[in-house]
């Protein structure tokens, strides 16, 4: 994968197969401090210890379409080879937290990219899934939590097309603002 | 800057207009690949790219989603189009141009593109060897 935003919509994936009814998205990112860092943070069924320990390794899957699982090594390989750090943590019943840290400045840290898109994407196609959604660069912040969009929409999905186009456009604007011309 | 006041202006706009879409036997389904193996080879454009088209021509009988791992990592991205009593058609090796000609020939003209398809991806791999 060569975004990061990529990483984030796979993981995303583990957290709604975890039947979470609520995720959160936070991406920091702190320039002087030289760091990227993502915090993923879902509600679902969680892990147990031992599944936790094998979760890191490729040759470790849930699934039974095939015997390799690599979202989660392809992540921690993303965050570690920029000098980062990586780090899981689990309780069965409870949830799970995945956090990411990559060194911002690092000749081999991946684009965020298209995150507008990954969040769009989660947004309306998981209508019953609450999302909160927060980016932050430097002293400026964004959030957006799908429990507003709820309360003003009522019954009204997000996927119609005059809603889905204006989530579409509030991520992106909103991102336009903060980044002020700066390539994340 | 948008604002989520924009949001209710939609709201009141189309409280009156809004027929709740059945998501019954009526709907055909169109279903993208989204696991890691989908993600990494380019599925995401493409489920926007299908979730938009189908917004812009109105196909109201249709309903775009995602699942996980399909089990042919090779050929990701795959589409799978599931129309009401039909055999599903698996689409293969799928970019957003071959997305967009499967929503006009398959989805509006009802011919499935059977070149996209995995029997004919798979024949013609067969037949070079």
């Amino acid at each position: 994968m060569d975004e990061i935003s990529l990483n984030i919509l796979d993981i995303v994936q583990n957290s709604i197969k975890a039947k979470a009814s609520s995720i959160s998205i936070s991406i920091d990112i702190d320039r002087r401090k030289d760091l990227l860092s993502i915090i993923i943070k879902d509600n679902g069924e969680g892990m147990s210890k031992d599944q936790l320990e094998k979760v890191e390794d490729p040759f470790y899957t849930t699934r039974t379409t095939r015997k390799v699982g690599l979202g989660i090594p392809f992540f921690k390989y993303a965050a570690i080879s920029t000098g980062g750090n990586f780090a899981i943590s689990s309780n069965l019943g409870e949830g799970t937290v995945v956090r990411a840290e990559f060194i911002f400045s690092h000749i081999d840290r991946m684009p965020l990219g298209n995150i507008v898109e990954t969040m769009h994407l989660l947004i309306t196609m998981h209508q019953n899934i609450h999302f909160l959604y927060t980016y932050k660069l430097d002293n400026d912040i964004f959030s957006l939590d799908t429990k507003d969009l709820k309360e003003i929409l009522g019954d009204i999905p997000f996927n119609v097309p005059e809603v889905s186009n204006f989530i579409k456009e509030f991520l992106l604007e909103s991102h336009n603002e903060i980044n002020r011309g700066s390539y994340i | 800057m948008k604002s989520l006041d924009e949001l209710r202006e939609i709201r009141e706009r189309m409280q009156s207009q809004v027929s709740l879409r059945s998501e019954d036997h009526t709907q055909t389904r169109v279903v993208v690949g989204m696991a890691t193996c989908g993600i990494a080879s380019g599925a995401r454009p493409i489920l926007a790219a299908l979730a938009e088209a189908v917004q812009e021509k109105k196909l109201d009988n249709v309903t775009v989603t995602q699942t996980g791992c399909i089990g042919l990592c090779q050929y990701e991205p795959v589409v799978e189009v599931i129309e009401p009593n039909k055999e599903k058609v698996t689409y293969v090796n799928m970019t957003v141009e071959k997305a967009l000609e499967v929503v006009d020939l398959h989805l509006i003209k009802k011919e499935p593109v059977i070149k996209y398809t995995i029997g004919a991806v798979t024949d013609s791999a067969a037949r070079r060897k």
